[in-house]
């Protein structure tokens, strides 16, 4: 028990610390390299909590997948940051009062009451036996049955927000030889080849 | 020692606190910005997890789940938007984007 209370307290305090370099770094590609810190310490939170799939989920799909897009934008786009920081300092008032109130506001609904008995009695759906069933197969079990709607929902996001990036940053450029394989094939000898009678000594 | 429900909200409200920050603090930055988003979206992440494990519910986690296809999608999109208006006219600068004007 002490040994994942620790555990706990060093993932939170690397989550912390790298989302604070996320925002404040002066290269983005290292913002992105303290992102993918975050998830990977939020995945190690949420094997604490139980949650062993969307713990992976996260490994997965944000590090491997929103994270590395992160990195090829970054990268890709020859961007002038140093001018993008500029005003840096300037927003740093505003922004940190912004923070604090909204702080300040959090720690307001986290200490207030949050163990309403009311609320402990509802279950929509009680998390089995870690020893009987895993928690993969719980949340199948959960998202393939009661969840299924919603379930090809997101599917559904996921397929617009595809073909929307497709047909987003997809462009025809000019100019570009390509091999048009139906023209070489419908070539016929007709189109192609002109016989010429040369009659001798007059040339064509 | 025992790691409770406060605990996990902790950690919920200043990660979501540092990303609304990063969000003002690089005003200019698009890129930045779409982070910060997903560390919101972590922090929300975080919560509904905590209280997943706190009130013995799988339903938390189920809505995890669909808070984190959703900022996929998100991240897709937003990135190809600035990809496309990185395209058209060589800056990302926030400020910028203003002149369009609907």
């Amino acid at each position: 028990m002490i040994l994942s209370a620790i555990a706990f307290y060093v993932f939170a305090a690397i989550i912390i610390a790298s989302a604070v370099l996320v925002v404040s770094a002066r290269n983005p590609v290292h913002s992105v390299f303290f992102l993918i810190l975050a998830f990977f310490n939020a995945a190690g939170i949420f094997v604490l909590a139980g949650a062993e799939f969307l713990a992976m989920i996260l490994v997965i799909v944000y590090v491997g997948a929103v994270a590395v897009l992160f990195m090829f934008v970054v990268m890709m786009l020859d961007i002038n940051f140093v001018r993008l920081r500029e005003g840096f300092l300037q927003y740093l008032p505003v922004g940190a009062l912004v923070g604090i109130i909204l702080l300040i506001e959090l720690v307001f609904i986290v200490t207030t009451q949050v163990n309403v008995p009311e609320v402990l009695a509802i279950s929509g759906a009680p998390t089995p036996n870690i020893s009987e069933v895993t928690n993969t197969h719980a949340l199948g079990r959960l998202i393939y049955t009661r969840y299924i709607y919603l379930f090809q929902a997101g599917g559904l996001i996921l397929l617009v927000a595809m073909i929307g990036a497709i047909v987003l940053t997809l462009r025809e450029r000019p100019g570009v030889r390509k091999q048009r394989i139906s023209d070489q094939v419908g070539r016929s000898r007709s189109d192609s080849i002109e016989i010429k009678k040369v009659s001798p000594g007059n040339g064509i | 020692m025992e790691i409770g429900i406060g605990h996990y909200l902790t950690v919920g409200a200043i990660l979501f606190t540092i990303g609304v920050f990063g969000i003002f603090l690089n005003r200019k930055n698009v890129i930045i910005i779409l982070m910060s988003i997903e560390l919101i979206l972590l922090a929300v992440n975080i919560n509904l997890v905590g209280f997943s494990a706190h009130l013995n519910d799988l339903v938390g986690q189920v809505f995890a789940m669909f808070v984190l296809t959703v900022a996929a999608a998100e991240a897709a999109i937003g990135l190809a938007i600035l990809v496309v208006y990185f395209r058209n006219r060589g800056t990302i600068e926030v400020e910028d984007i203003s002149v369009m004007k609907g």
